[in-house]
């Protein structure tokens, strides 16, 4: 019944007319994505040529068994636990940038702004301050770890450092996009009846924001525990920089150890994010 | 407070400059301790009257003189000293559902707190008997702890005007106060409202629907297209001045107590958006 053939006999009101801008816009995306796959280099049966195939049975076969020695065991949840450090402190004074940054940038706590339009000179250093956010996320947190690499020396120190400039920025811009969001209508009239500009963020805007950026804070805490990993391969500290370090010398049993126990650690995040914000929400 | 409004004109701030006003010139003197009704058919400008006189509206013409002093000459610092002593509640409660009664009562207490002891009162309320004394003048006794998503729409219209009460403001400006009240409870708010300005010593203006409320006024003044139809003491606000200042908004008088169940505010919810 509804063969190809049955629907050319259709009469022309029973054709879907979306139909011709459908096929243009999926060959539009073809034609976008074909050069992608030649500046890419784009070559997937390179995996099955008989040497790639061999290369790669050696090196997974390197992999087993993971290594359990007790000795090494505890090396590896030494670096899991610093590992972590690292994402807390991390964390921890990205939101020493963040919170004052956010407070001062953030247009519902302007007080000229309330019969109005808010003063140019408020208005321009609100503007620097999501500019100086944006510019700090945009770095990407493996760029600034080079960076600090270079300045603080190998180590955890370099990784901290990193994530809180990043995450700084991050949550920053982030936190003032929650609470632009939220209803401004407590936070105005307390400011309108003379209360100060932290004052009615803490009795005004944060009781109603106070849950979300909790739980924004919480998975950014989870992400920069598997950024921090990342971070170690290039000297900044933690299982990453041992990671790198085993697959330097062709470890392979170590490496398949710490993978499974990073895969652990970020499972292990993730749950305890998931119920934290379950807990908030 | 006294206030003196000479030719004062208010534009919605995002209305086109060369638009009519919201509130056309106005000319008013209030005493200090006066308790005035505001009362005229929807998009009269009362509640723009309101916010001009909180100093939450720019006038674009006429000055406002409060206690002789004009605000908008002030710096900004300065005249958010001044808001401190004056007190605006909007028609919508402004309360975080999430927030304790306690807490959203208090607040009003802001202004004349520092930022420590703010900080403090978060997490060890101070002045927890003066905030049960105010909820208790407006029926709501043991209400306290609750949290603001736990009452009902009455219920948070009058902690927001129990509020008025923990502020030490000489002025109240009180926008449509009964709108979500059922009908047993417009006496009592409308008493304790008054009754409590008398006894801080506040001047009280409020605008109404309820044009038998307001006739419980000493002064009555009667707004309609943004111009001052009356300003009277009670007594001489006749029907006929009523029929005239309601014409061809004579549902608004005829309804004038709200139906029996009527909780919300519906039906007048558009003229609280006119200033928000």
């Amino acid at each position: 019944m509804n063969s190809p053939a049955s629907a050319t006999v259709l009469a022309p009101q029973l054709r879907d007319p979306a139909w011709l801008s459908r096929i243009f816009w999926l060959c539009a995306g073809l034609v976008l994505l074909a050069p992608a796959l030649v500046l890419t280099e784009f070559k997937p049966w390179t995996l099955f040529e008989p040497g790639t195939i061999k290369s790669t049975r050696r090196f997974l076969a390197d992999f087993f068994p993971p290594k359990v020695e007790s000795e090494f065991l505890l090396l590896v949840a030494k670096e899991c636990w610093r590992t972590v450090a690292i994402a807390t402190a991390g964390m921890a004074l990205a939101l020493l940038i963040a919170i004052p940054l956010t407070l001062i940038s953030t247009s519902a706590l302007s007080i000229s702004a309330l019969p109005g339009r808010m003063h140019a000179i408020p208005f321009m250093i609100r503007q620097a301050i999501r500019w100086l956010l944006i510019m700090l996320r945009s770095v990407p947190e493996l760029v600034w770890a080079l960076v600090f690499v270079r300045v603080v020396g190998l180590g955890p120190t370099a990784g901290v450092l990193a994530i809180a400039l990043t995450y700084g920025g991050m949550l920053g811009k982030v936190y003032g996009e929650i609470l632009e969001s939220d209803e401004s209508h407590p936070t105005n009239t307390l400011l309108r009846n003379g209360a100060g500009r932290l004052q009615a963020f803490l009795y005004g805007l944060l009781p109603q924001s106070a849950a979300e950026l909790t739980s924004y804070t919480v998975y950014r805490w989870e992400c920069a525990i598997r950024s921090s990993a990342v971070l170690g391969f290039v000297g900044a500290g933690g299982l990453g920089q041992q990671m790198d370090n085993s697959m330097k010398m062709f470890q392979g049993g170590e490496v398949a150890t710490m993978l499974i126990v990073f895969m652990l650690l970020v499972g292990l995040a993730d749950y305890a994010s998931a119920w934290l914000r379950r807990v908030l929400a | 407070m006294k206030i003196t409004i000479a030719g004062l004109a208010v534009r919605h701030p995002a209305a086109a400059a060369g638009s009519t006003p919201a509130l056309k010139p106005v000319t008013l003197a209030i005493q200090s301790g006066e308790q005035i009704a505001v009362i005229g058919p929807s998009g009269a400008g009362k509640t723009t009257l309101l916010y001009a006189l909180a100093c939450a509206l720019k006038p674009a013409a006429g000055r406002l003189e409060l206690d002789g002093v004009d605000p908008w000459s002030l710096s900004v610092a300065q005249l958010q000293k001044l808001r401190g002593r004056l007190f605006l509640a909007p028609q919508t409660p402004p309360l975080p559902p999430r927030q304790r009664v306690i807490t959203s009562v208090l607040a009003a207490r802001l202004p004349q707190q520092s930022l420590l002891a703010s900080l403090r009162s978060l997490f060890y309320p101070s002045h927890i008997a003066e905030a049960e004394a105010a909820l208790t003048r407006f029926d709501l006794a043991g209400k306290l702890w609750d949290r603001v998503d736990r009452l009902s729409g009455g219920e948070r219209q009058r902690v927001g005007l129990a509020r008025a009460l923990v502020s030490s403001a000489r002025l109240w400006l009180v926008d449509e106060p009964l709108s979500s009240l059922d009908p047993s409870r417009v006496e009592l708010a409308i008493d304790a409202l008054t009754q409590s300005a008398r006894d801080c010593g506040a001047t009280l203006i409020t605008t109404l629907h309820q044009v038998d409320v307001a006739t419980r006024f000493p002064r009555v003044i009667g707004l309609r297209d943004g111009e001052l139809q009356f300003d009277l003491p009670s007594r001489e606000v006749t029907r006929e001045r009523l029929a005239a200042l309601y014409a061809q908004h004579e549902y608004e008088l005829l309804g004038a107590p709200p139906a029996p169940g009527d909780n919300t505010a519906s039906g007048k919810q558009p003229d609280a958006m006119y200033c928000r």
